[in-house]
Order: C-alpha cells, then structure tokens, then sequence
C-alpha cells in the first residue's frame, strides 16, 4: 500500500511536471522535438522508405508478401478453416468442465479492441481520400490475405507461452522466439526476442498511447472547443493508471463493454445508410472495381490505389506485427491452433468488414467529387488527394458522410474515437508489459515501473503534438513487424505440423463438438 | 436402482431448505444418492481486459476451491454424516444451463433448489436462474421456498 501511494504521489508529480514542460516552454519543446527528430530520423526514414521508384512503403510490403506467403504455405486456411473458426468461437467445441477458463470469444473480442479504432474510422478516410474507391479493393485483399499472418503468429504465441506456477501465463513473439529457435536449434532466437521486445515497448508507448491520448485529445477539443491537452492527458492517465496500476477493473470492464457495443453501432449505422442508398450500392462496387485496376483518375493511378489500400489494411489489422499474439496467448487449450483459427477472424472483422464499411459510406454519400465530364474523380488543388465535397479528409471526411444520413452522428462518432483509443491504450500497455518483463523479469515493482511510465506517456501524447516521437513510435510498431515475420518464417513449420495434426483428428472425429 | 436427486446450490439460506427437502426425499426413497452442485455464474461471451485474460486460470482456480471449501465440502460431510450418499460438483456457466447439463451427465432424475435470490431489475429483465430451470429442465424440478 505504502508503495503504491509513492507511486501515487510520483505519478501526480510527473504529470503536473510533463505538461508544464510542454505547455509553458515551447521554446524547449520543439527542442527536444528536433532533437529527437535528428536522433531516429534515419529509423523512421528506414522503415517507411518506399521501393526505389514508387512511393510503396517497403515495410507494407514486406507484411503483404509474408501474408502471402503463409497464405499459400497453408494452403488458404484463412477459407478452408472460416466456419471451423466461427464454430470454435460460438463454443461448439469447448468442453463444458473447461468452463471458466478464457474462452475463444473473450480472447477474440480483447485482441479486436487493441486493433479496432482510429485506423478504421480516420486511416480508411485518408486511404480513400487519396487512393480513390479502388483503394478498398486492395484493402480488402490485404485483409484477406492478413488472416493467414494472424493465424501463424497466435498459434505460435498459444505453443511457446510461460506458464507460471500461480497459475498466470505470459506469451508473445518474445516467447516463440527463443523457446521455438531453441527447440529447432536455430541460433539467434534470444537476439530477435529482445529487439522485438524492445521495439513492443516503444511501439506501446508511441502508436499505443501517445497516439491514442492525441487523437482522442483532438477530438474532445473539436466537440468542446480548444483547451490545453494537458487536462485530457491529466484525466486518461487517471483512468489509466486507475485500471492498470490500482486495478480498478469496473472501468475496464465498462470501456470492454461499451467498445464492441460502438463497434457495432458503427457497423448498424453504416449499413442502414449504405440500404438508404440502396440503388447505388452496385455503381458503388463498380466504382471500387474499376478503380482498383484504373484508378479512376486518381494520384499514382492504379498503383496508388493499392499502395493506400495496401498500407491501411497493414497499419490497422496489425497483422504480422505480432500484437495479438500476445493478446492471444493468454487462452487455456489443449490445441494451441484453435487459437490461431480464431485469430485469422480479427483482419476480417477489422479490415473486409468495418474498413470496407467507413468506406462504402464515404464512396456512396458521395463525399468524394467526381469530374461529370470524364467520370473520373477530381483532385484537390495540391493534387495529392481527391478533392471532397467540404474539402474534408481523415476523420472529418467519415464524420461527414456518416452526418450527411444523420445530423447527431459526429457526436457519437467522437465518444467512439474515444473509447477505441481508451481500449487500444489499455491493450498496448499489456502488450508493452509483457515485453517489458520479458527484458527486466516478472515482479511487481518492476510492473510498477512500467506502468508509471506509460501513464506519464499519456499525459505527454496528449498535450504536446510530438510528429516526430509518434512518427517513431509507428515505426517501432513496424519493425516489431520486421522481427515477428523474420522468426515467423522460420517457425511456419511447427504451426504447419500442428495444422496437418489438427485437421486429420478433426476428419477422423477424434476433435468434435461437445453437446450444450 | 440408484435414484439420483440433484440439490443446486447458490451459496444462500434457500439452499438451506433445498438440502432439508432433499434429505427427507431421499429418506423416503430405498436406494438414493444426493449430488450437490454449484455453478459459478460465469458466461465465455463477457469482454476482459488482456490482464484478465492472462489472470483467469488462476481466478478460476481460486473461486472453485473457495466454492469446494465453504459451500460443497460442508454439505457433503453433513449428508454423509447424516448417513446419505452425497458427492458434490462445482462447475462455471449460466446457472440453469450447467444445473441442467450436470443432470443429465450424471443420470439424475430430478433437481431441488431453493428459490432464487435474485434482485427485482435483473429477475424482471432476465428472468431468475430458478425460473430459466424450471422452464428449460429435461428434469423435474423441486423450487422450495
């Protein structure tokens, strides 16, 4: 108790100091920003350095030719395991005296709400805005073949976990780097495990907090009207180290709930507006067709199309980024795989169907202006974008054509925002948890740590507007990417040994369902 | 043949007079067996946090031992005590359902509860676990004030 009131007394401290820095000295704020732009400049460059020639980022590659290559390696499990999936979420095959446990849908739903968020609602919005409709079409295809990534990766994460003597379990990259490398005899697992770690902790810093604590800043601000960051990063990192460090879980266990409810009131309200305009959904598709193999006029043409469809569906599925691998190691079964089955639904869910949503309400509300005479669509006077009908991109294009069927709509959108970067920070400060104690060791001091650090990154994400540090903390995302898919193929055969065990006991009738 | 009376349990006074109405059935019954059970309301379509996730084997762990110790083992002992032949089962899920499930698994022929204590709002939007029973049983079903 003495402990934590410490912890207590130096949160507030750090909390009061960090946005006093940031408010009342820009002077030295932009200082440190420049320096900290000087110091990861060439990381950043390097991960986002697009192929000699294109503007196609090469890390977004790298995850679409993984997912491509596990997809073919599986021989399209992501289609032949679908409804086997949905079965084991449903709870067909869970054995009644497991009971208890960490059900397929719990881990599914946690994992959904560190992924579901800004990247549907404002990510698809810039996707669109410059790839055209046809950039959904690839998103589309990414997602797809993202189910196989995901797939491989929990599967992974379930077999090579820690399972502690108190009962409680730790999993992840981390995990199936050293321990499957050392079953295989293939050197260098450790080495790959600590920088994946080390990325994981910046990344959940960066993408998983600062991000989210600014965003959600934003757009409180733009409903409220101004007012310093500070106060909303003073009050998320309340909240956050209430649930984190005080373990006050009824907020949790609130947001967990509240969050799939907006999820699928996104979805509702989506669908009834794309049935509103149900004569156009055909020239809809049409649209999204012939733009993913024409362009339809847009910047870059048909190859700018799939560089945004392509990138939106990486950054929001987070496929081969190893993410949910933790999220997923968490479940109790007797086959790791089922976990890896019911994984490959997460880039369904996120990407084909809440992405392709947001963008078939911005395609046919007809947000973006298209030139009558040649049916092509129009650019923006930079010529970076299609030109909108109130000039709007990211997320206040989607707000707008979500308010275009309903007036009140902004407003719900905003409190969802809020809520998908409140659960997403809540995710990634146990994802970064679980890499921190994979470095420093399991101990509640040394979570302590970890945690008190990550609620001062809320209160710094929201009030200073750090591009470069997020700009950094989105690239520790992607080269934790670069590590997971690099160990990934290595271990695909473990998870292909596993798949051709499963699948022949399945056939056999030896795996069934259980009465309920 | 072994006739199998199963008494749910939920840890409350009704329980109590479930056990009391049990005995004397089973008195009056030349060969019978008392199956004592507990569920555990729990649901695999709640929403958890990561840390719960990763904390859940143990949680379960904790409240099925705490439900054995205070609740089944006691009841057990008295019925054996008290010169009947009594096992005792503690499971997670929806209460009528498992109560239900259990039952059936173990060839009971009727269940006796106690009447559920549960609040107005809940009863009225959910209806009670008593009520959901006594509507879904494959069994007779005992509900004794």
């Amino acid at each position: 108790m003495k402990t934590l009131k410490h912890m207590w007394l130096a949160l507030i401290a750090a909390m009061v100091a960090a946005p006093a820095m940031a408010q009342d000295a820009p002077g030295l704020d932009e200082r440190i920003n420049q320096a900290f732009a000087d110091f990861t400049g060439p990381f950043v460059s390097f991960i986002f350095a697009p192929f000699p020639g294109t503007g196609f980022p090469w890390i977004v590659g790298w995850l679409v030719i993984a997912a491509t290559v596990f997809t073919l390696y599986f021989a399209f499990v992501q289609l032949r395991f679908f409804s086997h999936a949905i079965s084991l979420v449903k709870g067909d095959y869970s054995d009644p005296n497991d009971a208890g446990e960490v059900s397929h849908f719990q881990a599914l739903a946690t994992a959904l709400s560190g992924t579901v968020g800004l990247g549907n609602i404002a990510g698809v919005a810039v996707a669109v805005g410059i790839g055209g409709p046809g950039a959904t079409f690839w998103m589309i295809v990414a997602g797809l073949l993202g189910m196989a990534s995901k797939f491989t990766e929990c599967t992974l994460g379930v077999k090579y976990r820690n399972e502690y003597d108190d009962g409680t379990v730790s999993g992840g990259p981390m995990y199936y780097m050293s321990k499957g490398f050392n079953e295989l005899g293939l050197p260098g697992g450790k080495i790959l495990a600590v920088l994946f770690s080390i990325f994981c902790i910046l990344g959940a810093l960066g993408g998983g907090n600062m991000f989210q604590a600014n965003q959600a800043h934003q757009q409180i601000a733009g409903i409220t009207g101004d007012y310093p960051g500070w106060i909303t990063g003073l009050v998320f990192a309340g909240i956050v180290f209430a649930v984190i460090v005080g373990g006050l879980k009824s907020i949790a266990r609130v947001t967990e709930k509240v969050v799939p409810f907006m999820g699928v009131m996104y979805v509702l309200a989506a669908l009834i507006i794309i049935i509103m305009h149900a004569d156009q959904i055909g020239w809809a598709f049409g649209q999204i067709f012939a733009g993913a193999f024409t362009g339809l006029g847009v910047a870059g043409g048909m190859v700018g199309a799939l560089i945004q469809g392509f990138r939106r569906a990486a950054f929001s599925n987070e496929a081969g980024v190893g993410s949910a691998a933790i999220a997923h190691s968490a479940v109790r079964t007797k086959e790791p795989i089922t976990e890896g089955f019911v994984s490959l639904l997460e880039p369904f869910i996120d990407t084909v169907v809440i992405c392709t949503m947001t963008a078939l309400v911005i395609i046919i509300t007809q947000q973006l202006i298209i030139d009558p005479d040649t049916g092509n669509y129009m650019l923006n006077e930079a010529g970076n974008a299609i030109a909108t009908v109130d000039g709007n991109s990211g997320v206040s294009l989607t707000s707008a054509a979500f308010a275009s069927a309903f007036g009140w709509f902004p407003y719900v959108l905003a409190i969802a925002v809020v809520l998908f970067a409140f659960s997403t920070m809540i995710s990634w400060s146990y994802y970064g948890l679980k890499a921190w104690t994979y470095l420093f060791g399991e101990g509640q001091t040394k979570e302590l740590v970890f945690k008190v650090i990550f609620c001062i990154f809320v209160v710094i994400g929201a009030a200073a507007n750090l591009g470069p540090v997020i700009d950094f903390s989105d690239a520790a995302i992607f080269a934790m990417a670069v590590v997971n898919v690099f160990a990934l193929y290595f271990l695909m055969k473990v998870v292909r040994e596993e798949l051709a065990s499963y699948a022949a006991r399945l056939k056999s009738g030896e795996i069934r369902k259980f009465e309920h | 043949m072994t006739t199998k009376i199963v008494i749910g349990l939920d840890g409350t006074e009704t329980g109590e007079h479930a056990i009391a109405f049990a005995k004397d059935l089973a008195g009056r019954i030349d060969a019978c067996e008392l199956l004592v059970v507990y569920v555990i309301e729990w649901s695999p379509f709640t929403f958890q946090t990561p840390e719960e996730n990763a904390q859940r084997h143990k949680r379960r762990e904790e409240e099925i031992e705490l439900a054995t110790a205070r609740i089944i083992t006691p009841t057990v002992e008295a019925l054996t005590a008290a010169g009947f032949t009594a096992h005792g089962i503690v499971r997670h899920g929806d209460v009528a359902e498992t109560l239900n499930a259990i039952t059936i698994e173990n060839g009971g022929t009727q269940i006796v509860v106690g009447r559920s204590s549960a609040d107005g709002f809940k009863k009225r939007l959910f209806g009670s676990s008593t009520q959901n029973l006594v509507m879904h049983a494959d069994v007779p079903v005992t509900v004794v004030n």
